[in-house]
């Protein structure tokens, strides 16, 4: 463990952190009929050194090329990217110094744990090449980070999926790469096991410090894991922020309904004389913003039952979930059906109740334009 | 107490039925063994012994005194060389088959993991390929090998004969498209994650690749074995001298020597041929059935 | 990606190579001899183009005896066979015991060298009066008939015991093809049929036959084209010399032509290999046609 920090720990002085320039891919069309696909489309962020990155966004958004675009796999249509100050955008994937993790393992399947996690060093050349001592040495180390020393001569089909996985990583460390690349590590993993394992990354990451870029289609996963989180869509990066911040504060409607289980709930609503009005309701009032048609995002968490409240809901199912209750709601105004608050479970309403009234909480709610469903920003009171 | 005794009557026809099949498939069974029984069996009886029988007109279905006289004759017999023939036939196996492998894999390989203009187009011209019979393509192959001075004749060498022999025989399109298929199951993550290591293609091509193909790897191998140990029309087209024959030639030479006067000779070197692919499928058994009924012919 | 290009073609280069020479250009080479009339090889010469050969070919009695052979054998033996083989195939998927002893059994000829067993056959069949006495001619003598040649003797017999020979031969694939075709119906169809007290008979026509029967046109198909050349299983029983045997095949009228007594005509046998061809592809796509009908309906 030693060998490895130190080693990294001296590597974060020169700031490894990763720059991306203006970076678009474009997959031409066979056929003349379809245009274009534009898979990543002029991205520009800055990775600090040393953090770990979620790469967030359902499938098709274009994560996974923008990872083989860092990771050198695919060559970029044009803009450039940058590991410290070194341009590496020319550069084959072996010169980069990057580690990459798939989401099926990608292990050698005839060959042991220890032949797999040796393997990238057998390919270094000329100067680089490391005497045999030296290789079973890195190998150790790889496989006491990621704990699994004892399985070494194992083969992969003799493993659980989560141990593959850890194998993987060490694969991807041993040869000390400056970018550490996850590429859906833990959706093969089955729920508690995926759990662990994204612990069990963490760590890893903390300890070495090595710049990592995490990609996943869950949001739950991105959120609990990462310092920063990019959210994709179709190419286009929606929003970059710490996580909290990112729920916080959507930039657009897709990153809000992106983040958050249970789904955040969309009304279409209006606003007269700074009161948004959904349905017939007058719920909330909102400074600074013009009369106009929105959608408006709700929380779960966001509504607050009241005797008195100012929106009223069908009542369809109570879900007791133990300290909290789920509520199934149903409104006029609604576009996400069925609507689900989350409420404490003393307020919860006697069974037999047709109709629920609700208050809503100001930093819950969301107002997006109807065209554009960028955020429309409420003047704090 | 009617349900019972339908019950104990289907019950019976049932029992019949399986008897019925057990008694049709052994049947069957018999006739497919038989003619290798007759073959040891004649192979098994003196010269004198097998003669008293045409003379008395009955033959013997079993004897209990083998003798092994005729399988040292088969061997030793100067005008039909049987240990050459075996010998020759080895040879050619073993080279066209391991030239094959040496053609097949990496066009397999740039077929199922490189990028390359012209691809598809490529793969669909040796797809076509497939649909045309060795007959057509004999004839020329024939005249080009002849030209190329690489047939048999009082004065042709050794090693030029079998240039003719295995060059032609060393390309299968269907092999290399069984292979390309195997090699597109191999996950494709494999190759990335080999890229990111810096893993040339030929590294990754021995390293990994083949490794986890072996399985279709050893039943292509099997089954070229066994098409070349039984190769019969190139060859005869090509050898003249009888030292050169391969087995299938050799047997031809053996009967037209020895139908009438050896029997027990002739059987001999029969069963001595067909010996060592019938060794090779017992111990083979389940991967030869698997890739024939993916791919094989012949029938 | 030049780069990679360069590579790609680097690997398949040997590949084309070797089917550019042996395959591609005999394609081309087989139409141009066959147009070619009065082609000498020893000259290299001809006297011009036309369609001489075929004419040629057309008219010669060994060729039409090749051609009558060869249909001969291929009217009985694929049906013949397949029947057998798909009766075997059922038989074989109702046992449980022996099954696998029954499989390694019956795939033996697939591994065996056709001429070395034809002449097992032929050492069965065969008959003549000085001595040359085999086994079924003896098993006929000693109940009071009169033994037949079956490989010097009358036309029926040579053809019969080819039949018998060619279908020992090419039943190993197909009891193999259709025991797997017949493994792979699902066992729950027949689950269902037994709950709704369906006949064994009717359980068979309505739903094993419909599920094997792209597989049994599969081997119909093969069948047709494995046993229009036809070959060496006839030179195992009679002998190099099918002519003399009036025992050819139309595959044996083409290495004769080239090779063989009347050798030298290369012209000739690229005519036959090309009226071969277009018999069998013609019958292969009639196959085609009907299966699909078949399967589809």
């Amino acid at each position: 463990m030693a060998f490895f920090s130190t080693y990294y720990e001296c590597e974060g002085c020169d700031a490894m952190k990763v720059v991306l320039q203006n970076l678009t891919k474009i997959f031409p069309n066979r056929t003349k009929k379809m245009p274009d696909v534009i898979a990543v489309n002029n991205f520009n962020f800055e990775i600090p050194d040393g953090q770990l990155i979620g790469l967030l966004g359902p499938s098709g958004c274009g994560k996974s090329t923008a990872l083989n675009l860092i990771c050198g796999l695919e060559k970029p249509s044009s803009g450039k990217i940058f590991f410290g100050e070194e341009d590496v955008t020319e550069l084959p994937p072996e010169n980069r110094g990057v580690g990459l993790v798939f989401q099926n393992y990608a292990l050698y399947p005839h060959m042991t744990v220890r032949q797999n996690i040796m393997f990238p060093l057998q390919n270094f050349k000329g100067k680089d090449k490391l005497p045999k001592a030296e290789m079973e040495k890195r190998v150790e180390e790889a496989a006491r980070l990621v704990q699994i020393e004892r399985l070494m001569d194992r083969k992969p089909s003799q493993m659980s999926g989560g141990q593959q996985q850890r194998v993987a990583i060490a694969r991807a460390l041993v040869k000390m790469p400056r970018v550490l690349l996850l590429d859906e590590p833990l959706s093969n993993l089955d729920a508690r096991l995926r759990l662990q394992t994204r612990e069990e990354i963490r760590r890893i990451q903390r300890n070495t410090g090595i710049t990592t870029i995490f990609v996943t289609h869950d949001q739950e996963e991105a959120m609990s894991i990462s310092d920063l989180i990019v959210v994709m869509k179709e190419g286009v990066i929606q929003q970059i922020d710490q996580p909290q911040r990112v729920y916080d504060d959507p930039k657009n409607l897709f990153v809000a309904k992106f983040l958050g289980t249970p789904p955040i709930n969309v009304f279409e609503g209006t606003v007269r004389n700074e009161t948004l009005y959904l349905g017939q309701d007058g719920v909330l009032r909102v400074p600074g913003v013009g009369d106009r048609d929105v959608w408006v995002g709700v929380r779960p968490e966001g509504f607050v039952p009241q005797e008195a409240g100012p929106l009223c809901c069908e009542l369809k199912a109570l879900e007791v979930m133990g300290r909290d209750t789920s509520v199934v709601l149903g409104n006029p105004a609604a576009v996400s059906d069925p609507l689900r608050a989350i409420i404490s479970a003393e307020h919860a309403a006697a069974p037999g109740d047709k109709e629920m009234r609700f208050a809503l909480k100001p930093n819950k709610v969301f107002l997006f334009d109807k065209e554009t469903e960028e955020r429309i920003r409420v003047r704090a009171e | 107490m009617e349900n019972n005794k339908l019950q104990n009557g289907l019950r019976r026809r049932g029992r019949a039925g399986r008897i019925l099949v057990y008694v049709l498939l052994t049947i069957w069974a018999l006739i497919v063994l038989f003619p290798f029984y007759w073959m040891i069996l004649s192979s098994l009886k003196t010269q004198t012994a097998y003669d008293t029988e045409q003379m008395l007109g009955t033959p013997r279905y079993f004897i209990l005194d083998p003798s092994f006289e005729s399988y040292g004759k088969a061997f030793s017999d100067e005008h039909t060389p049987l240990g050459s023939y075996m010998l020759n036939t080895l040879v050619f196996t073993l080279l066209t088959t391991g030239l094959m492998m040496l053609i097949i894999i990496p066009a397999a390989y740039a077929f199922a993991r490189m990028n390359f203009r012209g691809k598809n187009l490529l793969f669909g011209l040796f797809l076509s390929l497939m649909m045309i019979p060795g007959e057509l393509v004999i004839i020329t192959n024939f005249v080009t090998v002849k030209t190329l001075g690489l047939t048999d004749g009082p004065m042709g060498s050794t090693v030029r004969l079998f240039l003719g022999l295995i060059l032609p025989s060393a390309t299968s399109v269907f092999y290399i498209y069984l292979l390309k298929e195997n090699f597109e199951q191999v996950p494709e993550e494999l190759y990335k994650a080999a890229k990111v290591d810096g893993t040339s293609d030929l590294k990754y091509l021995l390293k990994v690749m083949l490794p986890i193909s072996r399985p279709t790897i050893v039943t292509i191998l099997i089954l070229k074995i066994i098409e070349c140990w039984n190769a019969y029309v190139w060859p005869r087209l090509i050898t003249e001298e009888e030292k050169h024959y391969l087995i299938s030639s050799g047997i031809q030479a053996i009967r037209e020597q020895s139908a009438r006067s050896n029997v027990p000779g002739m059987m001999a070197a029969v069963v001595v041929v067909s010996l060592p692919l019938i060794v090779l499928f017992l111990i083979f058994r389940d991967k030869i059935m698997a890739g024939v009924s993916r791919g094989g012919t012949k029938g | 990606m030049d780069k990679q290009n360069r590579k790609a073609w680097l690997y398949l280069l040997p590949a084309i190579l070797f089917l550019g020479v042996f395959m591609i250009y005999p394609l081309a080479d087989v139409l141009i001899y066959s147009v070619e009339e009065n082609f000498r090889s020893a000259s290299q010469t001809y006297t011009g183009v036309g369609l001489e050969n075929f004419s040629v070919v057309l008219r010669s009695p060994d060729f039409l005896q090749a051609v009558k052979n060869t249909f001969i054998l291929v009217i009985i033996t694929v049906p013949v066979s397949t029947g057998i083989a798909l009766l075997i195939s059922l038989g074989l998927s109702s046992i449980q015991p022996l099954r696998k002893l029954y499989q390694t059994i019956y795939f033996l000829p697939y591994v065996t060298n056709t001429l070395a067993v034809g002449l097992v056959f032929m050492l069965i069949f065969q008959y003549d009066q000085d001595g040359g006495a085999g086994l079924f001619a003896m098993l006929l003598q000693a109940l009071g008939m009169q033994p037949v040649d079956f490989i010097q003797g009358p036309y029926w017999a040579k053809i019969t015991v080819t039949c018998l020979y060619t279908v020992w031969v090419v039943m190993p694939f197909k009891i193999l093809i259709l025991t797997s075709a017949l493994a792979s119906v699902p066992q729950s169809y027949y689950n269902a049929a037994k709950i709704d007290g369906t006949s064994k008979w009717r359980t068979f026509t309505r739903i094993t036959l419909p599920s094997i029967a792209p597989m049994i046109f599969y081997l119909i198909i093969t069948g047709f084209i494995g046993a229009f050349k036809a070959y060496s299983d006839e030179v195992a029983l009679f002998g190099v010399n099918l002519n003399e045997a009036g025992m050819n095949t139309m595959v044996g009228f083409i290495y004769d032509k080239l090779y063989s007594d009347g050798g030298g005509y290369p012209s000739y046998a690229s005519a036959a290999a090309l009226i071969l061809f277009a018999i069998v592809l013609t019958i292969t796509v009639i196959n085609l046609m009907v299966s699909k009908k078949t399967v589809n309906s």
